[in-house]
């Protein structure tokens, strides 16, 4: 499955939909708007994640770096999220015995 | 529907982490009284599928992209309080690791995908299928809690976008967090989703129940419960 997921990027860069609604980066926001809400401004950049929209190259990267990226990210959230479950359930388990 | 930092206001972020919280510590309580330490695999399973699932945006062509969340399968097999820790547990990775989702609206964004998607879903689901343990009353149950479940959640979200005009504005008058109001936020968010990205979810949703009706019903939550009614 994570070996399909850029299907998750190449369908929607294929239709030309562009971010989810309600998910709309800054400069698209201003676009639509033509003002930037303060209190958005001030916090929408509080935190850099490590990987951006799962993505190594950043906005500009070409579509085959962003597959690869993408196909990569998807192995790095399956593990991550399995070992963060079982590290809950073990210590859930190990308390009760 | 993941709400990115910036779009909520202080005054909703805050309470709903409170909430979530509070739901995590009620769902840390109930899956060590209802599960047991053989199924630590599935939890971990759930999570991940999960996360995977969300990956696969749809795109409507020429407007926005959405994607299952997988919140529903998983209170079916596994129970809701499983659902609230699994999904939630994917939430925080892709907001701090990937950027998806804000860190201030974890809370918004849990509080949606991660309790009230998986509990309507169960509950759409045990209230539809009545006593049916398969059948085309059992296969519409289950695709309604995915339909149901995910649309209830988008119009969560959309509620939290549309009324932060009105409790968050500057002394211009303009908004100072997420700009649309009501009005035009649920209908958008209701549509997409009714129309295309909860069918996706409810379609996910039956044609795994399928599968685990068939292959592996002894670790299924909801049909556990029927099956210890009758005892």
């Amino acid at each position: 499955m994570a070996l399909l997921s850029p299907l998750g990027i190449i369908l929607p860069e294929k239709f030309g939909a562009e971010d989810a609604w309600g998910e709309w980066g800054l400069d698209t926001l201003e676009k639509l708007l033509g003002y930037l809400p303060e209190g958005l401004k001030k916090t929408a950049d509080i935190w850099a994640a490590p990987i951006p929209d799962y993505t190594f190259g950043g906005d500009g990267a070409l579509l085959p770096v962003k597959i690869l990226s993408y196909i990569v990210s998807g192995i790095i959230g399956i593990i991550l999220a399995s070992v963060v479950m079982i590290i809950i359930a073990k210590y859930l388990f190990k308390n009760e015995k | 529907m993941h709400i990115p930092d910036g779009y909520l206001s202080p005054q909703t972020y805050i309470p709903l982490y409170g909430v979530s919280m509070a739901f995590w510590g009620i769902a840390l309580k109930k899956i060590k009284k209802e599960v047991s330490a053989k199924q630590i695999p599935y939890l971990a399973m759930a999570a991940a599928f999960s996360f995977l699932i969300q990956m696969f945006n749809i795109p409507i062509p020429g407007g926005t992209t959405g994607h299952a969340v997988g919140a529903g399968i998983i209170a079916l097999l596994l129970g809701p309080w499983t659902a609230v820790i699994a999904v939630s547990v994917v939430l925080i990775i892709q907001a701090f690791v990937f950027g998806d989702g804000g860190i201030t609206a974890i809370g918004a964004n849990c509080f949606n995908m991660a309790i009230i998607m998986p509990f309507v879903a169960f509950w759409t689901f045990n209230v539809i299928k009545g006593p049916s343990q398969s059948g085309p009353r059992f296969i519409t149950a289950a695709f309604l809690s995915g339909y149901i479940g995910l649309t209830a959640a988008a119009l969560s979200a959309a509620f939290m976008f549309g009324i932060q005009p009105v409790i968050a504005s500057g002394p211009d008058g303009r908004p100072l967090y997420a700009p649309y109001p009501l009005s035009i936020a649920i209908p958008a968010m209701a549509i997409e989703h009714l129309l295309l990205f909860s069918i996706v979810e409810g379609v996910v949703t039956v044609m795994l129940i399928r599968y685990f009706l068939k292959h592996e019903s002894t670790i299924m939550y909801s049909m556990r419960e029927v099956s210890s009614e009758k005892v």
